[in-house]
C-alpha cells in the first residue's frame, strides 16, 4: 500500500465519523418535528404536502395503521414504476426511442427499487429512457430510503416511549425523511459530482469521431442527480450499466472518496439518532463500536486478500501484482476494496469495480457482510433496525445465561417479542438457502452461470444473498435477465424487505405499550465492552453458522483450489 | 380505506414532482451554469469544433504510433458499457492474459504491466498507471522517430497524482498532445 491508500482510508473515516453525531441529532430533531435551520425552506413545502394529501400531522397512528400506510404507499410506488417501465416507449423524454421493458424484468426492476435493493438485470444507458431513470427510479430511490428511516424511528419510539399506543405518523415521517433527511445532502453531492465530471443534461447522446477515426457514441443524461441519491439513500442502482466503475459515474479519486463515504454517512448518523430517542448516547457508542469492529475485520481480510497476486497468472511475461481485472486505474486496489466492503456492509450495492473478478476471499467478505443481514451500518434506517433486532437477541441470550427476564432499556422482552425476533431470523435463510437451492436445482440455471467451478456456485449464491439482503450488488457475470431469475430474485427482495419491516413494526407496537421498569443494579448493562463483544459474537454466530456450508462450497473452495 | 389511499397516491405524486422533476431540474440548471463543460460530458473538440470524444471515456488506439488504452472487455462499446466478469479462477482469464502478454512483451523491458493485460471494470477506463505508459514509450518513439526522452517528458507532464488515489495518465490527453509535437 502507498501513502495515497492510507490517505484514502483516513479521509473516508473522517468524512463518515466526524459529522455523524451532529447529523444524527439533526435527524432526531427533524423526525420529531422540531425546528431546524432548514424549517424555513421546507416547512411550507411540508405543509402543502399534508394539505393536498389530507393528512393531519398531529394525528399519530397505531402500529397496525402505520404498517397499513407504509404498505399502501409502497404498493402505489411499485405500480407507478412498473407502469412507467412497461410503457416508456409511449412516454416523453425518450430521445433514444427505447422500447418498454419486458414484464418480468419490469417487475424485477420495480420491486428492486421499491425495496431499496436496486438490483439491476438491465443496463441503464441501453434500456431506460431519461423519464424512466428520473421520474421512475430516482423517486423510488428517495422514498424507499425514507421508508426505511420511517420504520427505524417507529422502532426507536417503541423502545423510547412508555405505555404508548401509537408510533408516530407514517405519512409525516416519510415526508420529513425525504425533504429534510435526503434532499439537501443530495443537492450538495450532486453538484460536487458534476464539478468532478458527472454529466447532468437532457441532451441527446453525442456522436464523436475518435482520434483514429472510429465512430463513438457518448451516452449522457441527468446522471449526477440520480447518482447522489443512489449513494446517500443506500440504493445502489447505477445510471450506467457498469455502475460507479463507469468514468461518468465516478470520474476521479476525489469523487470516489465522497461517493464511497456517502454510502454509510446517513446509516452511521442514525446510530446516534437512536441514542437521542432513548436519551442515552452510550447505547449509540456501544452499537457503533460493534459495527466498526465488524467493518474493520471485514475490511482487513478483504484488503489482505486483494493484494495477493493471482497465482493462476504466474508467468515471467506478466507483472505479478495485485489483480486489476475488473478494476479501474483511477481507484486502484484500495479504492476498489474499500468500496466493495462498504457497499456490502451498508445495503447499497453500487460497485466501482467488478465484484465477480475479486479474489475469492474478498468476494467472501462481501457475501458475509450481506449474510449477517445488512447490519454493519446497513441501509438507511434498515441497517439500524436490523442491528436493534440483533441487540434484542443478544439481550435475550444474556438473559438466558444469567437466568433473569431479559430487558432492554427498561423494556421486558417476553414471549411475543421473542417470537417476532425469531421470524426475522428466518428471513435471510429462507431467501438465500431456500430460494437459492430452488434456483440451483432448476436445469436452466446452469446456462446463466458464466464462470466454471466453485466460482460459478458463488455467482448464484451472491445473487440470492444480494436480493434477500436488499443489497443489489452482483457477481455480474450471472445472466440474471431471465424470466426465472427476474421473478425469483424479485420474490427474494420482497421477503428480504417486508420479512423485516412487518415484524419490526409489530415489535415496535408491542414495546411501546410496555411500562418501563427502572434500570436497577440487576439489569444487564448494554453499553459496556462486555455487551459489545456479546453482540458482535451473536451477529457472527447467527449469521455465520447458518451460511458457513455455502461459503465452503463457493469462495473457500475456490481459494483453496487456486494455490495462493 | 380512503384515509389510506388518498395520502398514498397524493404523496406519491407530490414526491414524484419534488424528487423526480424539481430536484433533477434544479441540479441541471445549476450544473449547466456553473459547470457546463462537465455537465455535458467533458467533450473534447478539435480545431474545427468537431467532437472527438470525451476526456473521461477511453478510445481504442491501435498501431505503433499511439499509446494504447487499457484492454476493454466490451471492445470500447459505450452503449452499453460492460466488463469481462471473469472470476479469478477462470482458465479463460489466464489464457487471455498469457496470449496478450506474448504479443505485447518487449524484450529487455521486463514483464508486461498488469494494467495492459487486464480489462477494466467499465471497459471505458480512460487512464493508465504511469508504468503502463512507460512500457510503451520505446515503441511509440521508434514509430514516430522521436527521442524517447521527449516522450518521457510528455508523459511526466500528464501524470495526475491525487492525494487519495493512485497516479494515472489520461491516454486520450496524452495522445492528443503527441499529435501536436
Amino acid at each position: 500500500m502507498h501513502s495515497y491508500d492510507y490517505w484514502l482510508i483516513i479521509a473516508f473515516f473522517a468524512v463518515v465519523l466526524v459529522p455523524a453525531p451532529f447529523l444524527g441529532r439533526f435527524y432526531y430533531k427533524v423526525m420529531e418535528g422540531q425546528r431546524t435551520w432548514l424549517t424555513p425552506v421546507f416547512g411550507p413545502v411540508e405543509r402543502v404536502c399534508y394539505r393536498v394529501a389530507g393528512v393531519d400531522a398531529q394525528q399519530e397512528q397505531s402500529w397496525q395503521k402505520y404498517t397499513l400506510a407504509l404498505l399502501a404507499f409502497n404498493l402505489a410506488g411499485f405500480l407507478l414504476l412498473f407502469a412507467i417501465l412497461l410503457f416508456q416507449d409511449y412516454l416523453p423524454l425518450n430521445p433514444q426511442q427505447l422500447p418498454g421493458q419486458e414484464w418480468t424484468q419490469a417487475f424485477n426492476t420495480a420491486v428492486s427499487f421499491m425495496t431499496n435493493t436496486n438490483w439491476q438485470s438491465y443496463s441503464g444507458e441501453a434500456t431506460l429512457s431519461y423519464l424512466s431513470q428520473m421520474v421512475g427510479l430516482t423517486v423510488q430511490n428517495f422514498v424507499s430510503a425514507a421508508t426505511g428511516l420511517a420504520v427505524l424511528v417507529a422502532l426507536c419510539r417503541g423502545i423510547g416511549r412508555k405505555s404508548a399506543s401509537t408510533l408516530g405518523n407514517f405519512w409525516v415521517d416519510m415526508t420529513r425523511a425525504t425533504l429534510y433527511g435526503l434532499l439537501p445532502l443530495c443537492l450538495v453531492l450532486a453538484l460536487f459530482l458534476v464539478w468532478q465530471g458527472v454529466p447532468q443534461t437532457f441532451a441527446h447522446y453525442v456522436d464523436a469521431l475518435t482520434l483514429q477515426g472510429i465512430d463513438q457514441v457518448i451516452p449522457l443524461g441527468p446522471a449526477a442527480s440520480q447518482i447522489a441519491i443512489k449513494q446517500l439513500g443506500t440504493n445502489g442502482g447505477g445510471f450506467f450499466g457498469v455502475n460507479s466503475a463507469h468514468p461518468f459515474e465516478d470520474p476521479t479519486a476525489w469523487a470516489n472518496l465522497f461517493e464511497v463515504a456517502a454510502i454509510i454517512m446517513i446509516p452511521v448518523a442514525l446510530v446516534f439518532t437512536f441514542g437521542h430517542y432513548v436519551k442515552d448516547l452510550r447505547q449509540s457508542r456501544a452499537i457503533l463500536g460493534c459495527m466498526l469492529a465488524l467493518f474493520l475485520i471485514g475490511g482487513a481480510v478483504s484488503l489482505w486478500s486483494e493484494y495477493q497476486p493471482n497465482p493462476t497468472l504466474n508467468n515471467p511475461a506478466v507483472e505479478q501484482t495485485a489483480p486489476l481485472e475488473g478494476k479501474e486505474a483511477r481507484f486502484g486496489t484500495t479504492g476498489t476494496v474499500l468500496w466493495s466492503v462498504t457497499t456490502t456492509a451498508a445495503s447499497n450495492g453500487s460497485v466501482n469495480g467488478m465484484q465477480d473478478s475479486l479474489n475469492p476471499l474478498s468476494g467472501m467478505v462481501a457475501l458475509v457482510n450481506m449474510m449477517v443481514g445488512e447490519v454493519i451500518f446497513g441501509g438507511v434506517g434498515a441497517g439500524m433496525y436490523g442491528m436493534l433486532l440483533n441487540v434484542l437477541i443478544a439481550v435475550f441470550l444474556a438473559g438466558l445465561m444469567i437466568g433473569r427476564t431479559p430487558e432492554y432499556l427498561g423494556k421486558k422482552l417476553q414471549a411475543r417479542e421473542v417470537q417476532l425476533l425469531v421470524v426475522t431470523l428466518l428471513v435471510m435463510p429462507v431467501g438465500v438457502l431456500v430460494l437459492g437451492a430452488i434456483a440451483a436445482s432448476v436445469p436452466a440455471t446452469a446456462a446463466t452461470i458464466s464462470n466454471p467451478g466453485p466460482h460459478g456456485f458463488s455467482q448464484l449464491l451472491y445473487a440470492y444473498t444480494s436480493a434477500s439482503a436488499n443489497n443489489g450488488s452482483a457477481f455480474g457475470g450471472l445472466g440474471a435477465n431471465t424470466p426465472f431469475h427476474n421473478l425469483m430474485l424479485g420474490l427474494g427482495m420482497l421477503i428480504g424487505r417486508f420479512g423485516y419491516i412487518l415484524p419490526v413494526l409489530a415489535l415496535a407496537g408491542s414495546l411501546a405499550m410496555k411500562k418501563s421498569a427502572p434500570i436497577g443494579q440487576n439489569s444487564f448493562p448494554t453499553h459496556g465492552p462486555l455487551f459489545v463483544t456479546l453482540l458482535t459474537v451473536t451477529i457472527l454466530l447467527v449469521g455465520g453458522l447458518t451460511f458457513l456450508p455455502t461459503l465452503a462450497l463457493g469462495p473457500i473452495a475456490e481459494h483453496l483450489s487456486m494455490g495462493f | 380505506m380512503s384515509s389510506t389511499i388518498r395520502p398514498a397516491i397524493s404523496l406519491l405524486v407530490l414526491m414524484t414532482l419534488i424528487t423526480g422533476v424539481a430536484y433533477p431540474l434544479v441540479v441541471t440548471g445549476v450544473a449547466q451554469v456553473a459547470f457546463p463543460d462537465q455537465a455535458n460530458g467533458s467533450l473534447v473538440r478539435d480545431a474545427e469544433g468537431k467532437v472527438r470524444g470525451s476526456s473521461l471515456i477511453a478510445q481504442q488506439f491501435s498501431g505503433d504510433r499511439w499509446f494504447h488504452s487499457r484492454p476493454s472487455a466490451g471492445a470500447f462499446a459505450t452503449v452499453s458499457s460492460s466488463a469481462s466478469n471473469l472470476g479469478p479462477s477462470n482458465p479463460a482469464l489466464a489464457t487471455r492474459v498469457f496470449e496478450d502478454a506474448g504479443k505485447i512483451q518487449v524484450p529487455g523491458q521486463g514483464p508486461v504491466p498488469l494494467a495492459l493485460l487486464t480489462t477494466s471494470g467499465s471497459g471505458l477506463d480512460p487512464h493508465l498507471p504511469p508504468q503502463a505508459i512507460a512500457y510503451q514509450l520505446a515503441r511509440v518513439a521508434a514509430a514516430r522517430q522521436l527521442p524517447v526522452s521527449t516522450l518521457e517528458r510528455l508523459m511526466d507532464e500528464h501524470i495526475e497524482q491525487p492525494l487519495v488515489g493512485p497516479p494515472v495518465v489520461n491516454v486520450l490527453a496524452l495522445n492528443m498532445a503527441l499529435e501536436k509535437l
